[in-house]
């Protein structure tokens, strides 16, 4: 893998033509869906040349295809948005490339960002780095694949209930959450807005918390954006941690589990504190999330019917286009969720379903702010598993929703979360530990997990 | 067990705006009865007296004053991406 610093002081055409050159020899991975050469080297000669400064200047990046950019279409990984030509740029990327940083392509995700494995993209899945017979995990899988493949030091991903770290974990790398509202989500394709969040995929989490800082503060174009409160922190010392037992029982992998432990082992050995805690409705996490995000889901994709751009069926009435498109847009997930927020949101399910949801997420977000009276951070294994097999979920839609089990709790509470490699399985496959923390507590996340990498 | 029906699938589809096609919707029945099963267990919580979390913010009315930003992009700009367009506007097939 690739660290910023292998890039920093070169020339700036020398490192986009290697990443180029290097997405060029990992195409059978399907990891990335679009290069945006022409515009990259454009930028690297005006960074050699210095015009653009700044903390990254000229090390390249990809973005997860839900990232509005210039220089290749911004597709969600839909062919809804085959050809679509963004007009403007996210906040996020313009933000790292007012620091120099070269964005060199786009990476595959699952549709629309809906799903576990980057199976649903419209461009078929991404193979992981380890084992091209097993997933990638999702939705950020390609993000993922590239920083493990070396093709860069770092991706961005976006993680509504888990997208940025249990891919992350599957391919071994760092993937960081923030605080909801850390980062501007303006010019990302939307998902579920009351959990939306964009965050960095990097092989090292000192980069990861580099990325971040430049991210980070408020957009007025996003109004849900807290003032920026981050900064790279220290651990001056010793923490209270948390290990969340109904994460750690016998349906976890042994492996996955054994290698949580050692974590914690770690942790031990810097002087933190490490004891087991309760979250008793865990178990319901994914429940109350699948009922939420599809709800928000239902709502935010609607504005896809054919008519101010993407792709319009031909149809003689103006109903008939809006579901001929709707259908031809959207992968069969996407029409799941779509109808299950229907369904949940429609008068005579509305207070079973949706409020019901809505207010045990206040039970959820209630339980885990108890924890953190007494704890700093909370430690769970990122998944239940290591990566699966290619199609080994695909029949099975609530099987594969089970991989977000436990990444979904600190989403729907708004807390940053961070999967750092842990070890691998006894068959070589990558486990990935979360650590999630209180909200706006980025700043002592990173800065245990980057305690605990440089000692491991 | 929650049973959806092909009925209710189509029902579905037509407040989604999703025209199915071929045996899309009995296979829709199966999975969207499954998830909805699994979403039984929520009774199992005790929300009695339990506010509804909507948003994680903190945040409360955040204003701006009410000025015209095009944030940069022009309105031809945007035409450029309909499927179709007639003059300045965005042209769609006839209502009825």
């Amino acid at each position: 893998m690739k660290r910023v610093s292998d890039y920093i002081g070169k020339s700036a055409r020398d490192n986009v033509v290697q990443a180029l050159d290097e997405a060029q020899n990992n195409q059978a991975f399907n990891a990335i869906l679009s290069t945006t050469e022409a515009r990259a080297l454009e930028r690297a000669d005006a960074v050699d040349r210095g015009e653009i400064t700044g903390r990254l200047a000229g090390v390249p990046f990809i973005t997860k295809d839900n990232f509005l950019t210039f220089g290749s279409p911004t597709t969600a990984a839909s062919t809804f948005l085959d050809n679509f030509d963004a007009p403007i740029q996210a906040t996020a990327v313009e933000a790292l490339e007012a620091e120099g940083a070269i964005c060199i392509g786009k990476a595959n995700l699952d549709a629309f960002a809906h799903g576990g494995s980057t199976e649903n993209s419209a461009y078929g899945p991404t193979k992981n780095a380890v084992d091209q017979e097993r997933v990638a995990g999702g939705s950020s899988g390609g993000s993922a694949v590239v920083v493990a493949l070396g093709i860069v030091p770092f991706a961005l991903g976006t993680d509504t209930g888990g997208s940025i770290r249990q891919p992350a974990s599957f391919n071994g790398v760092v993937g960081f959450k923030p605080t909801y509202g850390m980062v501007s989500r303006f010019g990302v394709v939307s998902m579920a807005s009351s959990t939306d969040t964009i965050g960095v995929l990097a092989s090292s989490v000192e980069d990861a918390e580099l990325v971040m800082d430049i991210m980070s503060g408020k957009d007025t174009k996003d109004m849900t954006t807290l003032p920026d409160y981050f900064s790279p922190s220290t651990i001056d010392s010793p923490l209270r941690i948390g290990v969340i037992s109904e994460a750690m029982t016998d349906e976890v992998d042994p492996d996955v589990r054994q290698r949580t432990q050692e974590y914690c082992e770690l942790l031990k050995a810097q002087g933190h504190s490490v004891e087991e805690v309760q979250l008793p409705i865990l178990k319901h996490a994914l429940a109350i999330y699948y009922i939420v995000v599809p709800a928000e889901i239902s709502s935010n994709l609607a504005k896809y019917d054919g008519v101010r751009y993407g792709r319009r069926a031909q149809a003689e009435t103006l109903s008939e286009m809006y579901g001929r498109s709707r259908e031809a847009g959207f992968v069969d997930e996407n029409k799941r969720r779509i109808m299950i927020g229907s369904y949940v949101l429609s008068s005579g399910y509305f207070d079973a379903y949706y409020l019901k949801a809505q207010k045990a997420r206040t039970v959820l977000i209630n339980e885990l702010n108890k924890l953190f009276e007494s704890y700093d951070v909370l430690v769970t294994p990122t998944a239940p598993t290591p990566a699966f097999k290619l199609g080994e979920n695909t029949a099975d839609p609530v099987k594969m929703y089970l991989s977000d089990i436990m990444t979904v709790p600190a989403s729907l509470a708004g807390m940053p979360a961070i999967s750092v490699p842990a070890g691998v399985t006894e068959n070589n496959l990558p486990v990935g530990v979360q650590l999630i923390g209180q909200r706006r507590s980025d700043g002592v996340l990173l800065a245990l997990a980057k305690q605990i990498e440089e000692k491991r | 067990m929650t049973h959806i029906s092909l009925d209710d699938v189509h029902h579905l589809a037509q407040l989604s705006n999703l025209q199915l096609e071929g045996d899309e919707a009995t296979r829709l029945s199966v999975d969207l009865e499954a998830i909805l099963s699994y979403f039984e267990q929520l009774s199992e919580i005790d929300t009695s007296g339990v506010e509804p979390t909507y948003q994680v913010t903190d945040l409360q009315n955040v204003w701006r004053q009410d000025e015209v930003d095009n944030y940069g992009v022009s309105k031809d700009e945007l035409l450029a991406r309909a499927p179709e367009k007639e003059a300045d506007s965005i042209k769609v097939p006839k209502v009825l």
